[in-house]
């Protein structure tokens, strides 16, 4: 376990290193002289000059960009073109809103997706496994910003049970705080929710095959026995990969939900930065956003290892 | 032919014809604006209602089909001819060094989801329909390279393969003659789903603006031109939202239709 | 009373018939063996006694257990029973276990979802009756998942499972098919004596002629869905009413007579050859481990020369195959046909190539779904430098497609639309179309039924009189081996231990393991003759 688990933190690791060299170079691609973009066209050479040192552009390129996974790695992300402020400090403020929502919404889409697709399993093709996959069909067809506008049209503008936008903040206390994320996060999680419920009622239904689930039964365990005490823990072996990847469905969703309800998050933040080609901060927040998708991912392989015994002792 | 297969026939066939339609004919000029006529609902005249400009949305609706179906084709395409190579190439050098950079380079893309990779290019070259064809396109390259390797290295294992290496055949003739033909049933199921992904993807892209740039129309940005209007103009979001699932319902039922028809032990990957 | 009395059994699944007024009964103590080739109907038998037949499935007829009515028993019942007054053993040792839970959690259960007792005394019997099937808990602690085991010990926690509760029937579903001959001799001799220690009564479904002898007490022989004899098992084999049976026994024991080999010359030389393979490290910085899969075989195959080569499963016997074929390159020693070497300079040897083919097991596997017959039997043509076109072709199609028993319109087929028989008729049209001087045969009969194998043998004797064939017959069923062989090898763990004419090796073994290996394989009485 330890040994499979230092092998996927050592992935872990390459893979930022890699991820980080990717954003980096596809940044510094960018036309145009982030200076002269602060500046306007007709400034000064010698403030053109000054400005290029402060923010450590005149270096190589080899140096500046050991100088910003440095920075990351300590907490400074450098400062933003535009508003001149410390890029840290903007993004911790939005990211405890753009990740709470992703979280919110994956807890969701979770809670919603195994009872429908166990459910659906258990009734294979009777009249309750049909509606599910019904409804399952047509969530997975809504896309979610329009889904979200549709629950600000219905339960804010109509019915007033929620605002219809902005975030309350996270010093009201929790409960403020998940409310105002709790319209956005339906409309992140439905969607996702119907991919995960098909996903869950399939792998039940392979699972179901196995012969290990006959061994089960001759023991004398019923239908739903064995299949709660042998199908579950086997099925959540494909689930979790599709959670794994719906984490960074989630969090790219999230981005674009804000939009609908105007939510103060990482998705306002770097569409404002793209206009303003305030690109420190876009090649920021991109590498945070990366993080967490392979974070999450890295999670997923432990908790693989947790549930399969075979992982535990090979390699 | 299953009714999945039908259903889904004639969904995806009625949004390609109004497509293609769209070339030659729209009830009326699709940019041509009309502010007396704005905001009008769904009536015999405008069957879809009018925007804010007193545009018709019916128009509209036809030409967005043509900047989606456009931005999922050469995305899948993209995504196929990169991929399914990728993932041949890995199955058939399994366990080599070439198999490992092409799959941990696979992991490495899909640690970029398409939007990242949307917002990467933008904030680099500019917004434009071609970003979202970029975008979705190389994020459906590892879909199509892991999913081919996954059902190739199956084959590689069936004696017919073994039979064929006796016969002197490399590991390319093989990939080309035998493997192939043999997933292709597979990329075709999952290419509609990989299209439908992509109608769905450019959809989000359009709405936060790093799609298509006006005046091409889309879907997606008809959604986000109608946010503000939703309150008293609910039609102008419910026609491009109905727009999109009815594509994407019809390409889904297509997809599961198809495995069904082709061979229902397939399985795809849906993300 | 009888333990078990099925009378006129009658399934249907989705209105298609799959056994018809099957009857028989098991004592307690007794062993009753149900027989016969696949279709037979014998594992749904089984299926239905356990009441766990498939969705769709229509029974009519009578099962009682005790003289209780089984058949539309309510399934809450059911559930009481099983494991509890039934346990059953499967097939498939691989895939019978749950993989993600302990072989300790996995029999407990039988005994916990029956509340036959408190938690501390089912571990104690857990570990009891581990122990009873051959696996004492100090050497392999409760805490094991199925994956650290092999097929046989896993095959010995199933039936641990099927026996914690000491059930009246035992139902064991062809459970050495998937097992080693050493191995299965010590599960059949586990069975027997939980049987006789126990007192249940054993109904084993297997379509093994020589275990089926040599265990039961009653035999049932059945074909497509209906018991054609079934008798005493002494009895059945003095007098034979059925002609199938008489069949099915004859094809068991089937034996060629091949014709002789001429004075020739060495044709395929092994000298030394090693392979190895490299194994994951167990530590981080280790160095990787190897493991020898072949380890210093040498051996010759003369031309016209008909050499067999059995081993169990893991003994290297399909590495030799594939590195022979050139498929895999050897680290030491080499392979030379007619003198040439297999590989050269890292690459198969074309040349070399061009004059061996192959057949393997599978029926099913060995042919792309997507090609007619024709293009696949033609596909070893891409060997030549000058591949026949045209009517040539086609000629050569038709031609090695009557000389394997099939007909020359065949040839626009798929091969879905072939038995199991006829595919492997097809391989070996396959193998033999461009006239190869050597064919290697990977358990090319293994997969068959008793009655179809011992067409295919008929056919590989013909073809050796009519292509003055040179094969090397790999297998591990000493029964074909025995007929079908001029010469043998016995390989275990990487090395040949003994060659011999296959009379001599089969009649007077030198090696402890040939010895072994032959007195573990199950012995098919001459038949007319009774058991022993």
């Amino acid at each position: 376990m330890l040994r499979y688990s230092l092998k996927r933190l050592i992935s872990l690791i390459l893979s930022l290193a890699v991820a980080s060299v990717v954003i980096f170079t596809v940044i510094e691609v960018a036309p145009g002289d982030p200076a002269t973009f602060m500046l306007g066209v007709n400034a000064q050479p010698d403030t053109l000059a000054a400005l290029r040192a402060e923010l450590g552009l005149d270096a190589s390129k080899l140096q500046r960009y050991v100088d910003w996974v440095g920075g990351m790695l300590t907490g400074d992300f450098g400062t933003s073109y535009t508003y001149r402020t410390p890029v840290s400090q903007m993004i911790a403020d939005r990211m405890w809103v753009s990740l709470p929502l992703a979280l919110y919404a994956l807890t969701l889409s979770t809670l919603i997706a195994f009872p429908a697709g166990i459910y659906a399993a258990a009734r294979r093709g009777k009249p309750g496994d049909l509606a599910v996959m019904g409804a399952t069909q047509l969530g997975i067809a809504v896309p979610n910003f329009w889904f979200a506008m549709m629950l600000v049209l219905i339960f804010a503008i109509n019915l007033r049970w929620f605002n219809a936008g902005g975030f309350a903040g996270w010093d009201n206390g929790l409960w403020t705080g998940l409310q105002s994320l709790t319209l956005p996060a339906i409309a992140l999680a439905l969607p996702q929710a119907a991919i995960l419920a098909r996903v869950m009622r399939s792998a039940l239904l392979d699972i179901l095959g196995e012969d290990f689930m006959r061994t089960a039964r001759a023991k004398g365990l019923s239908r739903r026995q064995a299949l709660w005490r042998h199908g579950m823990r086997n099925a959540l072996i494909p689930v979790l990969t599709i959670i794994g990847l719906q984490f960074s469905f989630l969090l790219a969703g999230s981005i674009i939900i804000e939009q609908v309800f105007y939510l103060p998050g990482l998705g306002r933040l770097v569409f404002q930065a793209i206009s303003a080609r305030d690109l420190i901060v876009v090649e920021s927040v991109v590498m945070l956003l990366v993080f967490a998708v392979i974070t999450v991912n890295f999670l997923v392989d432990l908790a693989y290892a947790a549930v399969d015994p075979r992982l535990r002792s090979r390699t | 032919m299953s009714r999945n297969l039908i259903l889904g026939l004639c969904l995806s066939s009625l949004v390609l014809l109004a497509a293609l339609i769209s070339f030659v004919w729209t009830p009326y000029s699709h940019a041509a604006l009309n502010i007396p006529a704005k905001l009008q609902t769904p009536s015999l005249q405008h069957w879809f209602g009018t925007d804010h400009f007193g545009r018709d949305m019916f128009s509209m609706i036809m030409v967005g089909a043509r900047t989606s179906i456009a931005v999922a084709t050469v995305a899948v395409g993209i995504g196929m001819t990169l991929g399914v190579p990728l993932g041949l190439t890995a199955a058939a050098r399994k366990g080599s060094w070439l198999d490992e950079v092409i799959m941990r380079g696979n992991d490495m893309v899909f640690a970029f989801p398409s939007l990242v990779i949307a917002i990467l290019i933008t904030a680099v070259f500019g917004a434009g329909a071609i970003n979202a064809i970029i975008a979705i396109g190389i994020f459906n390259i590892p879909v199509f390279a892991r999913i081919t390797r996954g059902a190739a290295l199956s084959l590689w294992e069936r004696e017919f393969i073994l039979a064929a290496r006796v016969s002197g055949k490399g590991a390319a003739r093989i990939s080309a003659e035998h493997i192939l033909p043999n997933v292709a049933n597979l990329l075709i199921v999952q290419g509609t789903i990989q299209f439908s992904l992509g109608i769905l993807a450019e959809a989000g892209l359009s709405y936060v603006g790093l799609g298509a740039q006006p005046p091409t129309p889309s879907w997606g940005r008809m959604l986000a031109d109608a946010q503000t209007m939703v309150s008293f103009a609910p039609h102008l979001a419910l026609i491009p939202g109905f727009a999109i699932i009815v594509t994407v319902l019809g390409l889904n039922l297509l997809g599961d239709g198809l495995r069904d028809w082709l061979d229902p032990r397939i399985r795809v990957a849906r993300a | 009373m009888s333990l078990l009395q099925i009378e006129n059994l009658s399934l249907a699944i989705h209105g298609v018939d799959i056994l018809r007024d099957v009857s028989l009964s098991i004592d307690p103590g007794q062993i009753v063996a149900v027989t016969g080739e696949s279709g037979s109907g014998k594992s749904m038998t089984a299926l239905t006694v356990m009441q766990l037949q498939p969705n769709g499935a229509v029974a009519e007829g009578s099962v009682l257990l005790d003289g209780q009515e089984l058949l539309n028993h309510p399934e809450a019942e059911m559930c009481r029973l099983r494991g509890a007054s039934i346990g059953m053993v499967f097939q498939e040792p691989m895939t019978a276990l749950n993989p993600v839970k302990t072989i300790g959690d996995q029999v407990m259960e039988t005994i916990l979802i029956h509340k036959a007792m408190p938690r501390n005394q089912a571990r104690d019997r857990t570990q009891e009756v581990l122990t009873r099937v051959g696996l004492p808990v100090d050497r392999l602690p409760l805490s094991r998942y199925p994956h650290e085991l092999s097929g046989g010990q896993r095959q010995r926690v199933v039936i641990a499972m099927a026996i914690a509760l000491r059930p009246k029937l035992l139902i064991a579903d062809e459970p050495t098919t998937a097992l080693d001959v050493t191995t299965q001799a010590q599960i059949l001799d586990l069975l027997k004596g939980l049987v006789t220690e126990y007192g249940m009564g054993l109904l084993m479904i297997t379509h093994d002629l020589a275990v089926v002898s040599e265990m039961a007490d009653q035999i049932v022989v059945m074909r497509r869905g209906e018991v054609v004899e079934a008798d005493a098992t002494a009895d059945l084999l003095r007098n034979m009413q059925h002609p199938y049976t008489r069949m099915l026994f004859e094809a068991s024991g089937h034996h060629v007579i091949l014709p002789e080999v001429p004075q020739t010359y060495p044709l395929l030389e092994v000298a030394n050859v090693v392979r190895d393979y490299r194994l994951p490290r167990k530590r981080l910085f280790d160095a990787p481990g190897q493991h020898r899969a072949v380890d210093q075989v040498s051996f010759t195959l003369n031309k016209g020369e008909r050499l067999g080569l059995v081993g169990e499963s893991g003994c290297g016997k399909s590495t030799l195959t594939r590195a022979i074929l050139g498929l895999e390159e050897i680290q030491q020693g080499e392979i030379l046909l007619d003198g040439q070497p297999v590989f050269s300079s890292h690459k198969p040897n074309l040349d070399v190539r061009r004059r061996m083919q192959v057949v393997f097991q599978d029926p099913f596997g060995s042919f792309n779904p997507r090609h007619r017959v024709a293009r696949l039997i033609t596909e070893p043509f891409h060997l030549l430098n000058t591949p026949p076109t045209g009517s040539d072709r086609q000629d050569r199609v038709a031609e090695i497609l009557k000389a394997v028993g099939l007909r020359a319109d065949d040839a626009t087929k798929y091969i879905h639309e072939f038995s199991g028989g006829q595919r492997q008729r097809i391989a070996i049209a396959r193998a033999l179309i461009i006239r190869p001087e050597l064919i290697l045969f990977d358990e090319a009969v293994s997969a068959l039924d008793v009655s179809v194998r011992a067409q295919i043998l008929d056919l590989l004797a013909e073809l050796c009189a009519a292509y003055d064939l040179t094969y090397l017959f790999i297998s591990h069923d000493l029964s074909v081996v025995r007929t079908i062989t001029d010469r043998v090898l016995v390989m275990q763990a990487g090395q040949i231990v003994e060659q011999g004419e296959t009379e001599h090796v089969f009649g007077d073994p030198q090696h402890s393991y040939t010895r072994a290996l032959i007195a573990a394989a199950p012995q098919l009485p001459e038949i007319g003759k009774g058991a022993a």
